[in-house]
């Protein structure tokens, strides 16, 4: 433990060094998170995705199949609701998953979440002051939780979703175990 | 809670340093009930005595709404009690709903009082503690609704007086204030844009009131005349005139808010480290913001005042409320000259001259002013889209007026985006990080680096294609996130890593050869 430490230590100086350096080096990148969320997030993204998209062609579907006098209006309404839901049921959920990834280091918890806007969100563990679980139903279904960890600013909550219960038990416990230990009111 | 009520009870049958609300506060319940009771005079006046079932249903119903948030306030009035002790301010109210509060008074972060029109007839005012709580509801607000004036600042400097002792508080050199009222700001009045939006509102609902009272404005003798004398005359010129009558009405009502906001304005440092901003014409606000809680300033210059020189100040501060009680109490200055925003600001923290102003900042790659040309050139083709797409429908002209239109607006979109772009800017200042942008109104903010405590990135498809990224500091105070727009991915982390080292820095790789962003 404090082998791995004293190197994280020295691997965090270098890439201070690095850090001051980059100036006007153009060579950098944030790296994305280390950690993907499960692989069970696919099948609830895309429930939770044509529970949203899919009603209104539905709908729209037996008015067409039920009213002949109005066959041709609520066609194009079926075809153009029905289209764009379905485009969004086919793409969200991998784009999602191939964005949404997370880490919690010793220092910090890394999240980076959204498809066609990204977010990447770095809160040091010094700064947070509550941890919460939150499982839908439909997160439930799966198996999954979700993670929100809330600073003192309204606007920084880091959410990490989709993720296995039992890691997502382990995370909550680390994080509350480590910004416990913190001293200070983290504003 | 239940164990604290048992504990304190004794203390509380003494009664002995327990206060209530002033009984003036009845007065205040009851003159409520004046404004249903005028509508419906005012309401027989206008219709000459004659009444119906609609009129009364609506007047019996607003009459017995403020009966009952009279009788809410009158019950306040019997159940509130209060009181400062060594340690902690205790506050005790409701008759169903029984709220017992108390809070260590070291935790008190700043005492405002406010007083709304009704209570400054009675010499009455609402003293507020600020708890730094980041709640929403108005309910958890520590709140003494009616107290003289004279009592809420004998309680303001006790509760300071007991917060401050036994620790070392700057005392102020109070030589006058660091910003007063000067009348000849007035003129930067009108040029608050929300001003017509006002007007259409206020039209709308005395309109509508007007109408549930069965007095239907347009059947006036005086409108009728108006009506018959310039019902005649062209289109163009009658929405040309309606334009001028809402600018102008517009430009009135802002310059009424500026005067019932401004008036009396002082911005003083006071003893305890205190900035108090002191304000209002018929509702006295007044404002105070620990100095330790200042976490830096935001200077704004919406479009129209940017064109007259003028700028505003606000505080960028941890514990002025929730977002939209922020909003309205982050104002140091009214809209001024923006020489005098920058003095005051020099003067409210004191960290050198210079620390907000734009001059020096870094300027933001050419690909952040593509960004904002597409979205105008975006915004343009919608314009002429819709137009288009609807004169195939109903008829050729719209295409010709869309196509104009095109011509006119792509320009001015174009513009806005130019001036976009100018107004982007980032640098690191001390202990301070600065970011500047803004289409409609710039923004240029000065945030302590010591405050910020995340960081929040966004990239669009547009900025991850460009290499861009919108650099988000997150912080207690203000806002809660302030953004660098559209800086180059290690542009961006530079940014990140030199205001707070080390935070950023674990997740940063070099690009492998042959993988370099253009």
């Amino acid at each position: 433990m404090v082998h791995q430490s004293r190197t994280g230590q020295a691997r965090r100086r270098l890439t201070q060094e690095q850090g001051e350096a980059v100036e006007h080096n153009d060579n950098v990148r944030l790296r994305p998170p280390r950690h993907r969320v499960d692989r069970r997030a696919l099948g609830w993204w895309t429930l939770q995705s044509s529970l949203f998209a899919l009603p209104l062609p539905l709908t729209f579907g037996i008015l067409w199949a039920s009213i002949p006098p109005t066959r041709t209006f609520f066609m194009w309404a079926t075809l153009i609701s029905l289209v764009p839901g379905i485009l969004y049921v086919a793409v969200m959920p991998a784009w999602r998953y191939r964005v949404h990834r997370w880490e919690a280091t010793d220092e910090a918890v890394y999240a980076a979440s959204g498809w066609l806007w990204q977010q990447w969100r770095v809160v040091p563990l010094s700064r947070v002051q509550t941890v919460d679980t939150l499982r839908g139903p439909l997160q439930q279904m799966f198996g999954l939780s979700g993670i929100t960890v809330t600073t003192a600013s309204s606007a920084a909550a880091v959410k990490i979703k989709g993720i296995d219960h039992k890691i997502a038990g382990d995370l909550v416990e680390y994080l509350t175990r480590t910004t416990q230990a913190v001293p200070g009111d983290a504003t | 809670m239940m164990a604290d009520t048992d504990v304190r009870r004794p203390a509380h049958a003494a009664g002995r340093d327990w206060e209530r609300l002033n009984g003036r506060l009845l007065l205040v319940n009851l003159s409520i009930l004046a404004a249903p009771l005028a509508m419906f005079f005012a309401s027989l006046a206008l219709t000459g005595g004659k009444t119906n079932l609609q009129i009364i249903i609506t007047l019996g119903s607003l009459f017995v709404t403020f009966l009952v948030i009279s009788g809410i306030g009158l019950m306040r009035l019997f159940t509130t009690r209060f009181r400062l002790t060594e340690e902690r301010f205790e506050l005790h109210s409701g008759l169903v709903f029984r709220s017992r509060r108390s809070i260590p008074v070291a935790r008190i972060r700043g005492v405002d009082m406010t007083a709304n029109p009704v209570h400054r007839l009675f010499g009455l005012t609402t003293l507020r503690l600020d708890t730094g709580e980041q709640s929403d509801s108005a309910g958890r607000r520590f709140s003494l609704d009616g107290i003289t004036r004279a009592d809420a600042r004998e309680l303001r400097r006790r509760i300071i007086e007991l917060r401050d002792a036994g620790q070392a508080r700057p005392v102020a050199d109070s030589d006058g204030p660091l910003c007063e009222l000067d009348w000849s700001w007035l003129r930067y009045g009108p040029l608050t844009v929300w001003g017509v939006g006002g007007v259409l509102i206020a039209a709308s609902s005395v309109y509508r009131t007007l109408h549930e009272m069965q007095v239907d404005p347009l059947e006036w003798g005086i409108v009728k005349d108006l009506q018959n004398r310039f019902g005649s005359v062209p289109l163009w010129y009658g929405i040309l005139v309606c334009v001028v009558v809402l600018v102008a009405l517009g430009m009135a009502g802002s310059t009424a808010t500026f005067v019932e906001n401004w008036y009396g304005y002082e911005l003083r440092r006071e003893d305890g480290g205190i900035l108090r901003v002191r304000r209002g014409l018929f509702a006295t606000r007044s404002v105070s913001i620990e100095e330790q809680r200042l976490r830096g300033l935001e200077l704004v210059e919406p479009i129209p005042l940017r064109w007259a020189k003028g700028a505003k100040l606000n505080a960028v501060a941890s514990g002025l409320g929730n977002l939209e009680d922020n909003r309205r109490r982050r104002g140091l200055t009214p809209p001024v000259p923006r020489g005098e925003a920058l003095r005051v600001a020099a003067e409210t923290l004191p960290v050198g001259p210079g620390l907000i102003e734009r001059q020096g900042l870094t300027r933001h790659p050419q690909a952040a002013m593509w960004r904002r040309v597409n979205r105008a050139l975006l915004w343009t083709a919608l314009i002429i889209a819709i137009q288009i797409g609807l004169g195939v429908w109903l008829g050729s002209w719209l295409i010709v007026t869309g196509i104009f239109s095109g011509a006119v607006v792509m320009p001015i979109l174009i513009g806005f985006a130019l001036s976009a772009y100018r107004s982007l800017g980032h640098g690191i200042r001390g202990r301070y990080l600065v970011a500047s942008s803004g289409t409609f109104a710039r923004r240029t903010a000065a945030l302590q680096r010591d405050g910020i405590i995340g960081w929040t990135i966004t990239r669009s498809a547009f900025q991850r294609r460009k290499g861009l990224l919108t650099l988000g500091a997150t912080t207690s105070a203000g806002d809660g996130v302030y953004k660098v727009h559209d800086v180059t991915e290690s542009q961006g982390i530079a940014l990140a890593e030199t205001a707070v080292p080390r935070l950023l820095a674990p997740f940063v790789e070099r690009v492998p050869d042959g993988h370099r962003p253009h």
